[in-house]
């Protein structure tokens, strides 16, 4: 669907400081190294609502807006620190959105952070709010041993729309999403870790939902690959993403600065957005950007960006990507475990 | 579980909420409702600047009751850049490399959990101001 | 109307297992009724320093408690706290009574019984000294708070920890030889430096220890003396008595370095009683932490700003010096059962001054002063006591 007056205002990003490498996962488990180099992990003090109100807070300042005049926050998490009470108050609270604000979490697994953006663009786009906030992010777990620990992350992105042109970062230009009933991967209430399909979350999950986005979107757009600057698609691993670009004909530069997974791992609802911020850090105005999330259960986002002269002089006013990435500090696996409570405290 | 009493703080735990004399101008953290310089009553909310340096520290090693899980942890006199000194935690950074005088800003981090059940409080922690740019 | 100490008991201070909190107000009421050498069925009212029962106990209420369980009933009976300088503001309010006209003869106790809970337990109960909504939720345990102050303190003064580290030095080597001190032994500034951090630069020789333990005192005005004839000669006279507040938390002092309440509260001691700082013969102040010490002896006009520990250097605090200091072993070596101690502090002075302290004897002791702080000198009390 082409979109009309939505503009990306302010996007942000947050990423925990400390890192573990995989081999030191690895040789717990008896195997020699996991799918990538490392992965961002949060301290004990940072959940999904700490890094989402950090994500927000940087998003902010690119806006140059005050959080007053934020009408709506949506907030996209499988690591939401409650079964029942919204993040997203909390969040509008903290950067002083509230009360007048519409507020919500989003559920769809890897997702839910895409799923926000679409529905914030819905919202200033159809001139229901002037501003409008979508927040993916997540603290993932992943069961002690399984290939999900090596790559389950911490980390998030937030974005502000608004139907104004003036000082926008980007343009956006179309959305399409493809859902089915796939069920590739899932936790049930009550339960610490996820279970998965193993080789059913790639064909029948992974690559067919992400590339029917992109193929349909860029159908819909009249475009191919060689029409895009940057294309982000969401990073399990390394190896996926890579994968399906080769399949839908976009190169390695393309995919250059949107993947992430093999620094600071796959921070699920927070993965294609923080990808979309990295390449809206390098980004030069005119460019075409593609994001294409994945969420099991099953379904893909895409969206289409142009990129708009405001994104030079907002970049700087808040931390970018590689700044986080480089703020890094290493913990060994003991460690790991204990900032992710999978340490049997007795209590 | 204290919900109110929680709840109650939460301008001042999100946004640094002081308040500022109408009559003398002094700005105080956490709020006062009579000014501590002058005595008047006469006062308006303020939200702090998020930024300050380091006045003294110490790590808590003896944590007390519901801390245990977080020790240690380091400790904070942050003399607020709008004046105030605030009694807060610092987050993201090395006990051996924080200094008096260190420049910090504002985060917002889980403070304590009501155990698995009960509510999460979150509020402010400061942390090196350097973690802004990573340059 | 002056008021005296007719008579001073204390229960050893100790991690006292087998006794309650109302078995130990108890011991140390006995033994100040005995010292007396009075009949108890005159004591008018009680007066109970104490910061922790409700916190760790679950017990309030303690005026009518203790008066029960010491045989007092149906005396007035009322519960003081002011963290821990409950005792010595207990103390003050049984004064302040004497010298309204109001009553004759009262018994005060200061007790505390800290060691039924585990330590976390009793750290948040102490805590409880500073501001609950902006430190203690934070994480703030009042050892780190004192940490903060110690930190800043030999940062602005260049103070080493070795400096420091004198006051404990003299505490311990007090407390050798007094009967109901925790830790009856010498330690030495490596000993102090070098032992574990509670809270860094605050070793566990810069604090008082977390224990249990009573003290009281009978007071009487002059009329009641004679009434119950009680010999006067073992009487010590309240020369001056005054409290002096300042915030609960240092954050929010414009000089978290100087000790304001303290200062007002001794000037006012001073002032009240006739006497200047040089007239002081020995100065049982609060070393509840070694930094502590060094704030007190400054802002009660021993030393200048951030030259406490001159003193301790120069060994003015020891039994001999000008200002003996923590001649029973201060809070660090005697003991800080926290509402109890300012009962303790005084009690030491009435020794003193009656010259009963054999090895730890200040010569020609005449004039004691004991300063007695709740929290870090947010409540500030200080009596002046003169030999009769």
């Amino acid at each position: 669907m082409k979109v009309r007056n939505a503009f990306v205002k302010g996007y942000g990003v947050a990423i925990p400081r400390y890192r573990i490498k995989d081999e030191a996962i690895a040789k717990n488990w008896g195997s020699s190294r996991g799918p990538i180099e490392e992965k961002a992990v949060a301290g004990l003090d940072e959940d999904s609502t700490t890094i989402a109100i950090e994500a927000s807070r940087n998003a902010l300042r690119r806006a140059g807006i005050d959080g007053e005049k934020i009408e709506v926050v949506f907030f996209g998490s499988e690591s939401k620190v409650y079964a029942v009470k919204p993040t997203a108050t909390i969040i509008a609270e903290a950067i002083g959105a509230t009360p007048q604000v519409s507020a919500a979490d989003f559920e769809f697994a890897c997702k839910a952070g895409t799923e926000a953006m679409k529905c914030c663009t819905a919202y200033v786009s159809s001139e229901l709010a002037d501003y409008a906030l979508a927040v993916g992010a997540d603290t993932a777990q992943g069961r002690p041993g399984d290939e999900l620990e090596y790559t389950a992350a911490s980390g998030g992105a937030a974005y502000i729309f608004s139907r104004e042109p003036e000082n926008a970062i980007a343009s956006v230009d179309e959305m399409y999403s493809f859902t089915t009933d796939t069920p590739d991967f899932w936790r049930r209430p009550e339960q610490k870790y996820p279970m998965h399909g193993f080789r059913f979350t790639g064909e029948p999950a992974y690559f067919k939902h992400v590339t029917m986005a992109a193929i349909e979107i860029m159908n819909s757009m009249g475009a191919s690959p060689k029409d895009f600057n940057h294309v982000v698609f969401h990073q399990p691993n390394v190896k996926f993403p890579q994968n399906v670009a080769e399949d839908l004909g976009f190169t390695k530069e393309q995919i250059g600065y949107g993947l992430l997974s093999g620094r600071i791992g796959n921070t699920y609802s927070g993965a294609t957005p923080v990808g979309l911020a990295n390449i809206l850090d390098h980004a030069k105005p005119g460019e075409k950007i593609l994001a294409v999330s994945f969420g099991s259960g099953a379904g893909s986002d895409a969206i289409a960006f142009t990129v708009m002269d405001g994104v030079e002089k907002k970049r700087d006013l808040a931390p970018s990507v590689e700044s986080y990435i480089a703020r890094k500090v290493y913990i060994d696996y003991a460690t790991y475990l204990r900032f992710r409570g999978k340490i049997d405290m007795g209590d | 579980m204290e919900i109110s009493r929680n709840w109650r703080l939460r301008y001042q735990r999100y946004k640094l909420e002081g308040t500022k004399c109408m009559d003398c101008g002094n700005v105080s953290f956490p709020p006062r409702r009579v000014c501590p310089k002058c005595g008047s009553e006469n006062y308006a909310t303020k939200a702090l600047m998020p930024t300050g340096e380091v006045y003294s520290y110490t790590l808590v090693t003896s944590p007390p009751e519901y801390f245990e899980s977080q020790a240690p942890y380091p400790v904070a006199m942050v003399k607020l850049d709008d004046g105030p000194l605030v009694s807060t935690q610092l987050t993201d950074v090395n006990y051996d490399a924080i200094r008096i005088g260190m420049r910090v800003e504002m985060v917002t981090r889980k403070l304590r959990a009501y155990g698995k059940n009960g509510l999460i409080i979150y509020g402010y922690k400061f942390r090196p101001e350097e973690a802004k740019d990573g340059n | 109307m002056s008021v005296y100490i007719a008579g001073i008991g204390q229960t050893a201070v100790s991690e006292h297992w087998d006794l309650s909190l109302r078995d130990l107000a108890l011991d140390a009421i006995v033994r100040a009724v005995k010292d007396a050498e009075m009949d108890k069925k005159r004591i008018e009212a009680l007066y109970v320093g104490n910061m922790l029962a409700g916190e760790l106990a679950q017990q309030e209420h303690l005026g009518a408690l203790i008066a029960d369980h010491a045989g007092l009933l149906p005396i007035e009976a009322t519960h003081i706290e002011s963290a821990c300088a409950s005792g010595a503001e207990a103390l003050r309010m049984a004064y302040l009574h004497i010298r309204s006209g109001e009553i004759g003869c009262a018994m005060v106790v200061g007790v505390e019984q800290m060691t039924d809970v585990l330590t976390p337990r009793a750290t948040v109960g102490l805590a409880g000294a500073t501001d609950a909504d902006y430190e203690v939720t934070h994480g703030f345990s009042f050892v780190a708070i004192n940490a903060l102050l110690a930190r800043r303190y030999m940062h602005e003064y260049g103070v080493r920890h070795e400096d420091l580290a004198l006051f404990p030095v003299n505490s311990h080597a007090n407390a050798v030889h007094n009967p109901y001190a925790m830790y009856r032994n010498e330690i030495d500034v490596d000993r102090v430096v070098k032992a574990p951090k509670v809270c860094d630069p605050i070793s566990t020789f810069d604090s008082g220890p977390i224990c249990d333990g009573s003290a009281a005192c009978v007071l009487v005005n002059e009329e009641s003396m004679k009434e119950l004839g009680i010999n006067r000669e073992h009487c010590v006279e309240i020369a001056s008595s005054s409290c002096a507040t300042d915030t609960l938390t240092l954050s929010a002092r414009d000089a978290p370095l100087v000790l304001k309440a303290a200062r007002i509260s001794a000037d006012n001691a001073y002032k009240r009683a006739g006497v200047e700082p040089g007239d002081i013969d020995l100065f049982e102040l609060h070393d509840a932490f070694s930094v502590m010490s060094a704030m007190s002896l400054e802002a009660c006009g021993f030393a200048e700003k951030g030259r406490g520990c001159e003193l301790a250097k120069e060994g003015q605090i020891r039994i001999d010096g000008s200002i003996p200091i923590c001649t029973m072993g201060g809070l660090k070596a005697r003991g800080h059962p926290v509402g109890a101690t300012g009962v303790y502090q005084v009690v030491e002075c009435v020794e003193q001054l009656r010259g009963e302290v054999g090895r730890n004897q200040v010569k020609d002791a005449e004039i004691a002063m004991a300063q007695n702080f709740g929290g870090s000198g947010a409540t500030v009390v200080t009596h002046i006591l003169r030999r009769v």
